[in-house]
């Protein structure tokens, strides 16, 4: 197979099929509790230098308690692959990232990440590599397939794929050009869901976004859940499984988890709460006062969510989309 | 604009809601592509199935949705799926358009959402690909709703982030991606343009009302195709401004 053009972006996470094989090897299969704090989950599976993946996004079904957690420890140097809105943002506002897999960091509705300027522009981040939603969603998808790239025909003519690692190949079928994209495996994966047993069996209620591919892309995986659930409950709708226990290594539970972001049936977006970090976030001293503000001045979860406040929290659950 | 009835946003979201055809299956970028579906779907296309990339298919627009992974955007919907399923459902041909921004734009309607100036010691980090790629790379025909100045249409953009026509006739097909695929309009506060079959060089095709031919050229950094006739877009109509500011935002967040 003949490679017509390379991408000049560098391949931050090389794959070793053979190697991720081994680790899964050793995974346990066994169901075991592994329920802990998001303390004890982020010291024991996030370590500084690691590639790094969060979903779903910002303001959707975000593992956002996690999030602050990779920030109160200080874990740095972060590679890390983004779609992403509020939760890079702060990442990226405190200083732990060292190179990005980039598809989109901004702000929707409210524009262009002032986080993510600063923090390219002065060369904070040494890297950005250029790929699509679905481009990254795909490499994903090739390391849960087990296979070494997954074959596209996105990104072709265009400058994303000229400053991506992706390579594209003449199809020895039938001789057309197609792009192929690198498999990514994540060390850590961060994935927030409605439900989990104890052992980590997870549901997912509305979209899935990517969470069933990073969930098998995923060296170690930390799930964040609304809701821990007896497996009796899991076990009476199977198919709404999107994650099985094996694939999970720590189980958090996290009400309000994706706080100021929205939980799908659960509760809505905080508004005020998103403006407040687009406000802050327009300069580097305003984005820190609010990471001291709601990340180092509180020792975890529970006490962040007393600082948002019940009134506010019972308000975000009536403003919650409610299923026909 | 003469009359201040209605703002230039309301007039582009209009028209670019006039565009969406009864029955078709459309991509939905953040933002004013976002208003025009709604728009869309509650006048002339209540039949159309709105595809969010993260999973929304089909769903009633009640609320405008903020974000493309939010609940309203598969409100009802006909099914909530992941973003490998949308976007390989639009590398099959079942996607027929893609409603896209952009913060360049050029004679080619290749679109640049990444960086300004150098990729890689950029002026202005911008957010990236995001959907945008995708949705430009595999939909049959896409339409790009921008702001219209010097700024934003340009004769080469910084970063092909999305492709258009890329270096003209041909070079989709040539670059490997989907055959009879490509932009077909863009709508910018000043006009509806579309693109000349043979050149694959952007066309006015009417513009708004009280904006001449010369105000779009003079606000254009590429040479426009200027046909013997240019039409008027009709305004907005009572119904679609209310519409507009009492139904799909009346948070005004856009208008």
């Amino acid at each position: 197979m003949q490679v017509l053009e390379s991408g000049k972006g560098e391949l931050i996470q090389p794959y070793d099929l053979e190697a991720f094989r081994e680790w899964n090897r050793t995974k346990s299969r066994q169901l075991v509790d592994k329920r802990m704090t998001e303390e004890e989950a982020v010291s024991r599976f996030v370590f500084d230098g690691c590639y790094i993946g969060t979903e779903l996004y910002g303001t959707v079904r975000c593992p956002v308690s996690l999030v602050r957690e990779v920030i109160r420890q200080g874990k740095r140097n972060l590679r890390v692959c983004g779609q992403g809105v509020y939760e890079l943002d702060l990442w990226l506002a405190a200083g732990l990232v060292k190179k990005l897999d980039v598809t989109y960091i901004g702000l929707e509705v409210y524009g262009t990440s002032a986080s993510l300027r600063r923090a390219v522009e002065s060369g904070q981040v040494e890297t950005c590599v250029e790929w699509s939603n679905g481009a990254i969603s795909w490499r994903m998808k090739a390391a849960a397939m087990g296979v070494p790239f997954i074959p596209v025909r996105s990104m072709l003519g265009t400058d994303t794929f000229a400053y991506s690692a992706a390579q594209v190949v003449e199809d020895p079928f039938t001789g057309l050009k197609v792009c192929l994209l690198p498999a990514l495996i994540l060390d850590v994966g961060l994935i927030h869901v409605h439900r989990a047993d104890r052992y980590g069996n997870a549901q997912i209620e509305g979209i899935s976004g990517f969470a069933f591919e990073m969930a098998r892309a995923s060296k170690r995986l930390i799930l964040s859940a609304e809701e821990i659930v007896p497996t009796d409950e899991i076990r009476k709708y199977p198919d709404r499984t999107i994650i099985p226990y094996y694939l999970v290594d720590a189980v958090v539970h996290a009400p309000f988890g994706s706080h100021p972001g929205e939980m799908a049936y659960l509760y809505g977006r905080d508004e005020p709460a998103l403006r407040e970090w687009i406000e802050a976030s327009k300069t580097a001293e305003g984005a820190q006062a609010y990471l001291n503000k709601y990340i180092h001045a509180v020792k975890n979860h529970r006490e962040y969510l007393d600082l948002i406040g019940q009134e506010r929290l019972t308000q975000l659950v009536a403003e919650r989309e409610r299923r026909a | 604009m003469s009359d201040r009835l209605y703002t230039k946003t309301e007039l582009m979201i209009c028209v670019a809601a006039r565009l969406f055809h009864d029955g078709t299956t459309a991509f939905i970028g953040t933002g004013i592509p976002m208003l025009a579906a709604m728009l869309a779907t509650k006048t002339t296309a209540p039949n159309l199935v709105p595809v969010f990339e993260f999973g929304g298919m089909g769903a009633i627009l009640e609320h405008l949705p903020r974000a493309v992974g939010e609940a309203r955007t598969f409100h009802k919907g006909l099914s909530a799926s992941g973003i490998c399923d949308t976007m390989e459902t639009a590398a099959r041909g079942f996607i027929d358009y893609g409603f896209l921004g952009g913060a360049q734009i050029d004679g080619y309607g290749n679109l640049n959402s990444t960086t300004i100036g150098d990729h890689d010691h950029p002026k202005a980090r911008l957010p990236g690909s995001g959907g945008g790629n995708d949705v430009g790379s595999l939909c049959w025909m896409t339409v790009a709703i921008m702001q219209h100045d010097k700024r934003r249409f340009v004769p080469k953009v910084d970063f092909i982030t999305t492709p258009g026509y890329l270096t003209g006739p041909g070079a989709r097909e040539a670059a490997g991606l989907p055959r009879n695929s490509g932009p077909i309009n863009v709508v910018s506060t000043l006009a509806l343009m579309d693109y000349d079959r043979d050149t694959c060089r952007m066309r006015i095709t009417a513009t708004h009302p009280g904006v001449t031919v010369e105000d779009v050229i003079a606000n254009t950094g590429f040479e426009l195709i200027i046909p013997e006739h240019v039409g008027v877009n009709e305004p907005p109509s009572v119904e679609e401004l209310r519409l507009l500011r009492e139904e799909i935002d009346p948070e005004r967040f856009y208008i």
